[in-house]
């Protein structure tokens, strides 16, 4: 049977859902053995919080190189372990830092990538939405080990318990990978509100709300969503670009997605069409994201959210 | 310092994509450069002008490098209006298709090829999307990979840098000596727009073309093949309602029908 290689994610000390999603996908193209990239002396521990999805095998790296050196020296360690285990596929989380190592693996191994599938099946073809969620292309590595990343929230996990039994693997990073150091790390800065790309519901304001965001950030706290903004908002300064949802910034794919005073663009449907509910308030009738809303109202955003949150927060 | 800067050419992240025989559709489409690159065009034009500027007989030059067909030197002009000294288009029929992998080899070795000290890319293209030529290219070259940078302080005396990451992660402090690979997320500045001197004075500026011969790799095919691809079927409208005094209302009744709040 073929050995399928994932690279364990965590967040703080805990293996995260998307850990599973990729143990699911994994098992499906063989047996998967889940590598856990820790700090000296941390390995078991981590290891231990990897508590369900079918993992067949755990290989502990212990190095302190990886949280100094980042991309680089997670990704040498990586591939020395999918080297030695004759790895077929290498999964890693479509996120930032699991794109690189992947990106760098794929270099190591002399193997073909393929980003940010949503799926993979059991003859290692990968499905993307490309095109900002127009298109669905369906591809393949053709030469060596299939490095494949998953997008996290695409599948539906396996959450079976494992209790896979762990075995301690020594790598050795090279120099080339120790060249840039990270002298300070800070988690990401937790607001009140969730992740943009992690959330289930994104509220997103664009040129409509003339720079004020009040009415959208009310609603989107009295539905626990995420706050977006279009191009068009965040070029005049209304709002940070990290919230740009979009072509040119974030791609969300929310359970709900509500776009208030935002026309659509196809800069702008590029990055939420593949929203499950859109949900559009817009006081221009013509405005092209009424195509392909599931629910609209043509009416000013100052008018209309107020009332919805004051709606919403009476059911609650 | 020697400052490269690597750009794509991209359709108009404003129009509409298709595919046409598994690859993207470049012809039938307003081409770009990619927004995303402009921001590392406009940081290595700043890290220049810090230390002494890169204008005629300075001690810096920015230097852009574009892999891409004939027409990719619109893109490439563009970027010599905002203040780039010069730059090199890699054009050959054979990397049509290419895929990450070739893509990085051919620019790693250009890279290497010109004695450049600095490399600054765009964190991804606004087409493919997958934001990996910059670690390639890191890996290839044996450099520092210092990408998502928010950040970027360069000492050329001292021949370090310092950035910061910001990712979805958490924020990082990174440093390294020269030679490193640089990517800049788009919140780092705000790019210049070319000024009228600055587009005339790129029409006297030197793009040199060069075939993979010249650049000196040999590139094989890609090593992932798309096997089919379809449109995804179009979102239909569902019920949009005007607003006269109870819209709001309407749609909180949406939300709780559909089970959203």
């Amino acid at each position: 049977m073929s050995t399928v290689i994932i690279l364990a994610d965590f967040q703080g000390d805990v293996a995260t859902k998307t850990t599973a999603e990729l143990a699911t996908v994994g098992a499906r193209m063989g047996s998967v053995c889940a590598v856990v990239l820790a700090p000296a002396g941390k390995g078991a521990a981590l290891a231990a919080t990897l508590t369900q999805g079918p993992i067949s095998s755990i290989a502990i790296v212990e190095s302190d190189d990886v949280a100094k050196h980042g991309v680089a020296a997670a990704a040498d360690a990586l591939a020395q372990v999918a080297k030695a285990k004759g790895a077929e596929v290498v999964l890693v989380a479509s996120h930032a830092f699991g794109k690189e190592v992947a990106a760098r693996v794929s270099i190591a191994l002399e193997s073909g990538i393929i980003t940010d599938a949503v799926d993979v099946a059991a003859d290692k073809v990968a499905t993307q939405l490309v095109f900002g969620g127009s298109t669905t292309v369906h591809s393949t590595v053709t030469h060596g080990t299939s490095v494949i990343t998953l997008r996290p929230n695409s599948v539906e996990a396996d959450l079976t318990i494992s209790s896979a039994p762990s075995e301690s693997v020594s790598v050795t990073i090279s120099d080339a990978a120790k060249k840039s150091s990270i002298s300070s790390s800070q988690p990401p800065v937790k607001g009140g509100r969730p992740e943009l790309t992690e959330a289930s519901v994104v509220v997103s304001g664009g040129r409509g709300t003339n720079g004020d965001f009040a009415a959208v950030e009310s609603f989107a706290d009295i539905l626990g969503a995420a706050v977006g903004a279009s191009r068009a908002a965040t070029d005049a300064g209304w709002y940070p670009h990290s919230h740009q949802v979009g072509q040119t910034g974030k791609s969300v794919s929310p359970q709900l997605y509500v776009a208030c005073g935002i026309s659509g663009a196809i800069q702008h449907r590029a990055g939420m069409q593949t929203s499950k509910t859109i949900v559009v308030v817009n006081k221009d009738p013509e405005a092209p994201l009424f195509e392909i809303c599931d629910f609209g109202v043509v009416g000013d955003l100052f008018a209309v959210l107020p009332q919805a949150t004051t709606a919403v927060s009476a059911q609650k | 310092m020697k400052i490269a800067v690597c750009i794509k050419q991209v359709p108009d992240s404003w129009a509409e994509k298709k595919m046409v025989n598994s690859r993207l559709d470049r012809e039938g489409v307003d081409a770009v450069l990619n927004d995303l690159d402009e921001y590392a065009v406009e940081e290595a034009l700043r890290i220049a002008e810090a230390h002494g500027g890169n204008e005629e007989g300075g001690p810096h030059t920015v230097t852009v490098i574009s892999m891409g067909p004939e027409r990719a030197t619109e893109a490439v002009r563009k970027s010599l209006s905002m203040g780039v000294n010069d730059a090199i288009l890699i054009t050959d029929a054979a990397l049509a298709g290419s895929d990450a992998l070739a893509t990085s080899a051919v620019l790693a070795k250009t890279i290497a090829d010109g004695g450049f000290d600095l490399v600054i890319c765009g964190t991804e293209s606004t087409d493919a999307r997958m934001s990996v030529i910059p670690a390639m290219i890191s890996a290839r070259l044996g450099w520092a990979q210092m990408t998502f940078a928010s950040k970027v302080v360069v000492d050329p005396a001292a021949s370090t840098v310092a950035i910061t990451r910001v990712t979805e992660a958490g924020v990082d402090e990174i440093s390294a000596s020269l030679p490193v690979v640089i990517s800049v997320v788009e919140k780092i500045n705000e790019p210049r727009y070319p000024s009228f001197k600055g587009i005339m004075a790129a029409k006297k500026k030197t793009i040199e073309t060069r075939d993979l011969a010249k650049v000196g790799v040999s590139v094989a095919s890609a090593w992932s093949e798309v096997k089919d691809f379809a449109l995804r079927p179009a979102r239909s409208a569902g019920v949009v309602v005007t607003d006269s005094g109870d819209g709001g209302n309407a749609l909180a009744t949406f939300l709780a029908e559909k089970k959203l709040i």
